[in-house]
């Protein structure tokens, strides 16, 4: 029997069987991708974990001068560094040790400088995302001018990822040459009195 | 009686035949060395793995609120808990161990060239849905680790360009890692992927008993028959090999149990100090570094000054040894 397409007398039509088996793999594929679809879509955020974003109030009132105190928001943590006039001040001048000094290709909002990444007459404080930009590790907060661990006379002090060694300044500005592409992350927010801060709200809308 | 029922079973099913095939009648070189000890010790690995992970997982909860208080509740409360947990823990360092020294094997003597390409293969198959395994099996616990761990590993999938942060989510099915990622790391641990491993191990010895073992001589054995068709330089698997991986197998559980009962942690090689603290998504311990069985992976990541890269270095390790089968076909 030759498999030609054509009817031999023996009552089988070929064109007609590969027809319907072609049409039966097609038809049975476009099943098996409807299938998939709750599969592959049930891994997607919930509406329980979609919920959980709210904005927060934080208080900075208490905030030593050169602390840092780390607040929750959506389940990360955000840095808040009081800084003195000297630090901001010190934030220029090295350009050159850092991968993106002016925050160019850096996630903040456009509110905020691009040098010493706060909102402008609020440089005293740095609010950032404490999570590294490169596997999202919470870098340590060294404020040390010049620790040796840290590189010496190149250090002005910042933060210290323990995961894969990424180094940022007190402006959350990575330094080059390490695994992390970019800043640290400024997350959206706004001054609602000068002492409460709510993250999460851009200063705009506020 | 006993041999009218095995012949009424091999009248329905081939018992015996699968029994010569695989045991009686598979011809293996006679002279393999101490280098051949692996390939059977994780299959012992494999097994008391599936044992102990069945018992864990009887007390053992799933969710962020409870998974690291009923480890603690394993430890101290269940009768034997200790010993059943310390065996799943232990077994994990011990399984990289036996595969990595397999894998050397394979490697220095040429055991992925013709005809053993898909055996290779199919073994690097293994090793990539184990690193998974152990990795998901880490996160469990919900300790700092655990936490830590899985927030490095699943943000790596981020360094991929354009879609990398939209998989990062859907792995994490969240925002952050949380109770939702370790339930589903739960479940891919327990069921998925253990049906994975089972199924790839049974084609990675299928396909070696098709082309037959090599041998640190690089003999091979099929060319040189008997006039039964006997391999002249083999011998039977059983009773031969049976009998003879006893001794491994034997030495090995000494080292095992020695392990499990002096040293289970290991100096924070096997279980690392930091995990045992729960999970506390605002803060990475200070000294944080893999499991001893993932330092080269993390050693490249670290080395690499760029996300993107380090991922690639990263994957192009693995990727280096599956096509090993295809390359060097003509050097010996």
């Amino acid at each position: 029997m030759v498999n030609d397409g054509i009817d031999h007398g023996d009552g089988i039509d070929f064109a007609r069987r590969r027809f319907l088996t072609n049409a039966t793999c097609i038809v049975g594929a476009a099943g098996a991708t409807a299938a998939a679809v709750p599969f592959v879509g049930s891994w997607s955020p919930s509406a329980r974990a979609k919920a959980a974003g709210a904005p927060v109030k934080i208080n900075i009132s208490k905030i030593e001068m050169g602390q840092m105190v780390t607040f929750e928001w959506r389940g990360k943590p955000v840095y808040v560094v009081r800084r003195s006039p000297e630090t901001i001040q010190g934030l220029n001048g090295h350009d050159e040790i850092f991968s993106d000094p002016s925050s160019l290709a850096s996630n903040q909002p456009s509110y905020v400088n691009g040098i010493h990444r706060s909102i402008e007459g609020k440089e005293e404080f740095l609010i950032i995302v404490g999570l590294c930009t490169h596997l999202g590790c919470a870098p340590m907060f060294r404020p040390e001018v010049g620790a040796q661990d840290m590189g010496g006379d190149d250090w002005y002090g910042g933060f210290f990822c323990p995961c894969h060694g990424s180094k940022f300044d007190l402006a959350g500005r990575v330094y080059a040459g390490v695994p992390a592409p970019t800043n640290l992350d400024v997350p959206p927010h706004s001054y609602e009195t000068n002492n409460i801060v709510v993250i999460g709200v851009d200063q705009e809308a506020s | 009686m006993l041999l009218a029922l095995r012949d009424w079973i091999d009248a329905r099913l081939p018992i015996m035949r699968a029994w010569n095939t695989h045991m009686a009648k598979y011809y293996a070189p006679k002279n393999f060395n101490f280098w051949y000890y692996f390939g059977v010790l994780s299959l012992v690995v494999l097994i008391i793995q599936l044992v102990s992970g069945i018992w864990l997982l009887m007390s053992f909860e799933g969710s962020s609120e409870r998974a690291f208080a009923s480890v603690e509740y394993i430890m101290r409360d269940v009768d034997y808990g200790w010993i059943i947990r310390y065996i799943h823990s232990t077994g994990a360092s011990a399984f990289f161990l036996v595969i990595y020294l397999h894998m050397f094997r394979g490697l220095i003597y040429g055991s992925y060239k013709a005809p053993r390409e898909l055996v290779w293969i199919f073994g690097m198959t293994i090793y990539v849905a184990l690193m998974a395994e152990a990795f998901m099996g880490y996160v469990l616990p919900w300790g700092q680790m655990s936490f830590w761990g899985a927030q490095v590993i699943i943000s790596l999938f981020g360094a991929i360009p354009v879609i990398g942060e939209d998989i990062v989510q859907w792995v994490r099915g969240d925002y952050l890692i949380s109770g939702i990622t370790l339930n589903r790391f739960m479940s891919l641990h327990v069921v998925a992927l253990p049906i994975i491993l089972l199924a790839l191990v049974v084609l990675h010895l299928l396909a070696l008993h098709e082309v037959g073992s090599n041998n640190p001589d690089g003999v091979d054995i099929k060319k040189n028959k008997d006039a039964n068709g006997v391999p002249i330089d083999g011998i039977p698997f059983h009773p031969y090999y049976t009998v003879h991986d006893l001794v491994p197998i034997t030495v090995f559980l000494f080292v095992f149990c020695f392990i499990l009962f002096f040293m289970p942690e290991m100096g924070g090689y096997f279980l690392e100090y930091a995990n045992f603290e729960i999970a506390n998504p605002l803060k990475t311990p200070e000294h944080i570094a893999p499991v001893w069985y993932f330092t080269p992976f993390y050693s490249m990541l670290r080395a690499v000054p760029d996300k993107f890269a380090g991922f690639l270095v990263m994957a192009a390790a693995i990727a280096i040894l599956f096509v090993l089968a295809m390359v060097r076909q003509k050097s010996s």
